[in-house]
């Protein structure tokens, strides 16, 4: 009787087992992701709202984050469209080298960010390849806001790309060909047909490659030059705060930052939520 | 007035998909191209709508320069195989989508469309389906809302790529009928791209069997089962009396050989 009234799963496993493996799981995601994360957030305000307040206000921290939101606002748009070009032409047709492109596109994911931003520095710096015309011309790269932007580029360059391509390539091109044969011309075929397709996984995309623009430290910092107020972007001003003992200061910004990084994920939860109809129909997630 | 297609080539690589295909269908024909996977059929179909672009070779429709008109100027109607239905869309901005995309001047008020997609949604027997999404209809539905949505644009031809391939057998062959009723009436040159003999003996007025890139014989039906021009067409249509038994053909016969001889005797 009581086997009837509670039917068995063909997979069912000894309860224990799953109690531990669940307790695993929860044991290392408090200790790896919540008690980090918690731990920033008491540390700024272990004096006080006012002096953490007070440490996101002072000049420096403010010059950071507006150079960390200026940043991300150049490197992020620039990084949805090379995506959606690169994920693009890989997806939708067939050349020589598509496999090499496809590990070009990998290479930010492979290399250190530390070699990136010296890659910049050998290429654009005063001692580099283009360093005497640069000079010439007065144009400043290397410690200056296009010096960052480039690294961050080339550092978030996969994320759109990446997310894009699989997605892609599994639709195939055959409603763009329907939509060519009842006599679409190439724009509305991108905004009307290409584009609602993909728009979830490149919002996905999107909100990734702007976290990590947010939050990239290796290659900004070799490339910015550390100039307080000028070349500091926010995780930067963190590690400055932090070696000069201004424990509140630099887990306030910190706190900052991972609040931004939490607001990206709720929105995207909330995108999926919201849009969950939407979603399954066109067969992600 | 017909189709005329002239030693058309095209090579993909090293593949030669088509060694100069050559043939004529009246306007209004029903047409089958049939073959064996590889034959060149389904490539043929493409540079048809213009999917595909042809190395070599001159098509007339109709007067008009096929190959030299862009795929979204031709208003060839396409249905593929997978029928390739905007995934993000209703059912009837799908049927729409031909007209909706129209440059302004020439574009049909928002009422006039949605008159013309109920209307193509009687055709297709899908009335009050217009609000649904691809995925939640059937096979056959699917296939129907493909071909409403061809339709919407009074294609000059329409050209189907494996029409009922994806079905299974029960609703293909309802669809058959239904597809051979409904040319009937519109009376549209129809090409469709087929590896199945009995489909293509049955549906077709004329029927091209392909092999390895050439046309090894093009004829009606009935004169194609009665002199099969060389050994792989005596081969393959074989092929298709031997699984399907003489007897179901047979019966046929009566009321379409008069039809199809007449159409044999106009092509020749």
């Amino acid at each position: 009787m009581k086997d009837i009234l509670h039917p068995r799963a063909a997979t069912d496993d000894h309860p224990l087992t799953k109690i531990a493996l669940s307790a695993i799981a929860i044991g290392f995601l408090i200790l790896f992701l919540f008690m980090p994360l918690l731990s920033v957030f008491s540390e700024a305000l272990a004096q006080g709202w006012r002096m953490a307040w007070d440490a996101l206000r002072e000049p420096d921290a403010v010059a950071a984050i507006k150079l960390t939101l200026l940043v991300a606002a150049i490197a992020v748009p620039a990084n949805m469209v090379f995506g959606l070009a690169a994920a693009w032409c890989i997806a939708k047709f067939d050349f020589r080298g598509k496999h090499f492109l496809i590990t070009l596109i990998d290479i930010p994911f492979s290399v250190s960010p530390v070699v990136a931003g010296l890659v910049f520095v050998l290429i654009f710096g005063l001692q580099g390849w283009m360093g005497q015309w640069l000079r010439d011309n007065d144009i400043k790269i290397v410690f200056a806001l296009p010096g960052i932007v480039l690294a961050t580029i080339f550092v978030t360059f996969p994320f759109v790309a990446r997310e894009l391509i699989p997605l892609m390539v599994d639709q195939g091109r055959d409603e763009e060909e329907a939509a060519v044969s009842l006599g679409a011309s190439g724009w509305s075929t991108f905004f009307r047909v290409t584009l609602p397709n993909i728009k979830w996984a490149l919002l996905y995309g999107v909100l990734l490659c702007n976290a990590r623009a947010m939050g990239e430290f290796g290659a900004v910092s070799v490339v910015s030059g550390h100039i307080r107020g000028l070349t500091n972007t926010m995780p930067l001003h963190v590690e400055v705060l932090y070696n000069d003992y201004q424990y509140v200061g630099a887990f306030a910004v910190a706190s900052l930052l991972a609040l931004l990084a939490l607001v990206t994920l709720t929105l995207k939860s909330l995108l999926e939520w919201r849009f969950a109809g939407e979603l399954a129909a066109s067969g992600r997630h | 007035m017909s189709l005329v297609i002239e030693s058309v080539a095209k090579k993909f690589d090293r593949f030669a998909a088509l060694k100069g295909v050559s043939l004529t269908a009246p306007t209004g024909s029903f047409m089958a191209l049939l073959g064996p996977s590889g034959s060149g059929k389904t490539t043929l179909l493409r540079i048809l709508g213009g999917l595909e672009f042809a190395d070599v070779g001159h098509i007339d429709f109709e007067g008009l320069d096929w190959l030299s008109l862009p795929a979204r100027e031709r208003r060839a109607g396409f249905v593929f195989q997978q029928y390739a239905l905007f995934r993000h869309m209703t059912v009837a901005k799908n049927i729409g989508f031909g007209l909706s995309i129209r440059p302004r001047k020439t574009r049909p008020t928002r009422a006039e469309i949605a008159r013309r997609v109920e209307e193509l949604l009687t055709l297709v027997q899908l009335d009050g389906l217009g609000g649904r999404f691809p995925s939640q209809l059937s096979g056959g539905q699917r296939q129907r809302v493909a071909l409403a949505r061809a339709l919407a644009i009074e294609p000059r031809m329409l050209l189907l790529d494996e029409p009922f391939g994806a079905l299974d057998a029960k609703v293909r062959k309802d669809l058959r009928h239904w597809l051979r009723g409904l040319h009937e009436r519109l009376g549209l040159t129809t090409i469709f791209v087929t590896h199945d003999q009995e489909e293509a003996l049955e549906l077709a007025d004329l029927v091209a069997v392909m092999n390895q890139g050439q046309i090894e014989q093009i004829a009606a039906p009935a004169e194609l089962r009665a002199s099969p021009a060389t050994p792989f067409v005596a081969d393959f249509l074989g092929q298709a009396l031997d699984n399907t038994g003489i007897v179901p053909i047979r019966t046929m016969a009566p009321k379409q050989s008069s039809q199809r001889t007449g159409d044999a005797s106009h092509v020749a």
